[in-house]
């Protein structure tokens, strides 16, 4: 393994033509870290991803991935690929396979497979082991990609929209997955659409809109969001009472000695980090 | 591991897996396999004459359907199949992997060598049962025929992974590869007499390899005084290696360098 950072991206541009999708992006990922990439569709987020996948290449700029440049070919690029991991957007491929054939066979692609069984556990398809990729559902079927992006052990997981068609409770125990992934040391890229899946995951976030990184900050800090004026609100003769403030353990303090002790129905909010991002981008737009 | 020990051990894996996909489609199943057997029937039924003392319409029929069954097993249906593979995902997963396209390459040639070893056997079958098919006696024959049919799966498998770049979509492929490969069947002489069509489209067909291929099997299945009514005379068995590994060689150049493994 090398040493470094796993991702290492400066100056990165993407021109389609005269359109330019990626314009100028810099970006680290430290080793073990999970970074979330947020953006409205058409930011240049896919874009992004892909050539840190080695789909795309780039119009200009330096990669790094693990130390090496994705859009290299040959030999050295297999066996990088055996220490990366890709779950693609929506696919429907090996439709007339099951669930164990399509992995057990995946797994032959790599130097050092995770085993097999505990992979199916480990996503959850236990039940549908025999299934055809046809039979399963939207939230089963993206399993079933997870379950290929980390058969093969990467040192770095891309995840492109991994929990899309998840219910709740499928959703949590993904997260559980990525977590356990990343206590075995693994660095993981995550794009997403939910602000909460990138909240309860990320150790920082990157925001990227029209081709150009916002702001990369931690999910408790991003836009602001620590300093951002806080809602109190509160009961009083049957009334739902607010204010918006910057100092809330002040207020409350206040309220506290109106009230001669308990507040009734004290609730204070900071903003979430949904309304902070969707500020951000709008601000943008 | 050896890298190239490595290269054909996928391969046979992917082969297995291939073959195991293309089982479970019904569709085409009966299609690439039984297709040209149910042809057989029906030209071996309204075709009764004897085009030459001793050589049935049926004898002709035959050779040129394992020869064209060569070009539907291998590059009709790949032609049509990996734009699919392609709108569906496997071929960019398979990119995000470890695996070489050598033996993404492998493992389609043996699925189609191994399909066209049971479409000739099943023509060959219900030939000699319901149609009197001669079977050649002379071992040089068996030869002749056995080169051709792995040259020639080589060919078409070739071909048509090169060919796959062509199709917009999966779901347009067959629209687009289809007509051509009936075109070429025509006037390559399956389901006519190759002399009888008109010289111009028997210098087209030349240029292709299902002329060849068609030749090279009537040279296996008919008797060999036969030869004397070809285009040229002979069966020109050096002049057919030649170009299909012409053929072989332009196609595998064109698919290394131009394959596609995402739209875009």
């Amino acid at each position: 393994m090398s040493a470094g950072a796993a991702i290492e991206v400066r100056g990165l541009s993407k021109k389609y033509g005269a359109k330019t999708a990626v314009d100028g992006i810099d970006l680290t990922v430290e080793r073990g870290e999970i970074f979330a990439l947020l953006g409205p569709n058409g930011a240049g987020k896919t874009t992004t991803v892909e050539i840190l996948e080695g789909y795309r290449k780039a119009s200009s700029g330096d990669v790094r991935v693990l130390g090496f440049d994705p859009a290299t070919k040959g030999n050295a690029a297999q066996r990088w690929r055996n220490q990366i991991g890709i779950v693609l957007q929506s696919t429907s491929d090996a439709a007339d396979l099951s669930v164990f054939e399509t992995i057990s066979h995946y797994a032959n692609y790599y130097e050092n497979p995770r085993n097999v069984e505990q992979v199916i556990d480990e996503v959850g398809l236990r039940e549908k082991l025999n299934a055809k990729a046809r039979e399963l559902s939207g939230g089963q079927r993206r399993r079933l990609d997870v379950a290929l992006g980390i058969i093969g052990s990467p040192e770095l997981l891309f995840l492109d929209e991994p929990t899309t068609g998840f219910d709740p409770e499928a959703r949590r125990s993904f997260w559980d997955l990525i977590r356990t992934l990343q206590a075995e040391g693994k660095t993981i890229l995550l794009t997403t659409h939910y602000l909460d899946e990138a909240q309860a995951l990320a150790d920082r976030v990157g925001v990227i809109n029209n081709g150009k990184i916002i702001e990369i900050a931690t999910p408790q800090t991003l836009g602001g969001r620590n300093h951002a004026p806080a809602k109190v609100t509160w009961l009083e003769n049957g009334v739902t009472n607010s204010l918006h403030t910057k100092d809330p353990t002040a207020e409350v303090l206040k309220l506290s000695q109106r009230f001669n002790g308990q507040i009734p129905e004290l609730e204070v909010l900071r903003p979430n980090l949904e309304e902070i991002y969707l500020k951000m981008i709008g601000e943008l737009k | 591991m050896n890298s190239i020990v490595e290269t054909i051990r996928i391969g046979l894996l992917r082969s297995g897996l291939e073959l195991k996909q293309f089982l479970r489609q019904r569709e085409s199943v009966v299609f690439t396999l039984f297709f040209p057997v149910i042809l057989l029937f029906i030209f071996g039924t309204v075709f009764k004459d004897t085009i030459a003392p001793g050589v049935t319409f049926s004898q002709y029929f035959v050779a040129g359907m394992i020869a064209s069954g060569l070009v539907n097993t291998g590059f009709q249906q790949l032609a049509i199949t990996i734009p699919m593979e392609r709108d569906d995902g496997t071929l960019k997963r398979l990119r995000g992997t470890p695996m070489s396209v050598s033996s993404y390459f492998i493992g389609k040639a043996l699925l189609v060598t191994f399909l066209m070893i049971i479409q000739t056997a099943l023509l060959l079958f219900f030939g000699s049962v319901v149609f009197d098919l001669n079977l050649p006696t002379q071992a040089h024959l068996w030869w002749n025929f056995t080169w051709l049919v792995l040259l020639g799966s080589a060919c078409s498998t070739i071909l048509g992974i090169a060919f796959s770049i062509v199709p917009k979509s999966g779901r347009g492929a067959s629209a687009v590869v289809s007509p051509i490969v009936i075109i070429l069947q025509f006037f390559s002489g399956v389901f006519f007499v190759f002399t009888s069509l008109p010289s111009w489209m028997q210098q087209f067909a030349a240029l292709f390899p299902l002329k060849w291929l068609t030749q090279g099997m009537r040279s296996v299945f008919l008797p060999d005084d036969f030869a004397t009514q070809e285009v040229a005379g002979s069966w020109e068995i050096g002049k057919t290696a030649l170009v299909l590994t012409i053929w072989l060689v332009l196609g595998l150049i064109f698919a290394i360098k131009k394959f596609k493994w995402s739209r875009e």
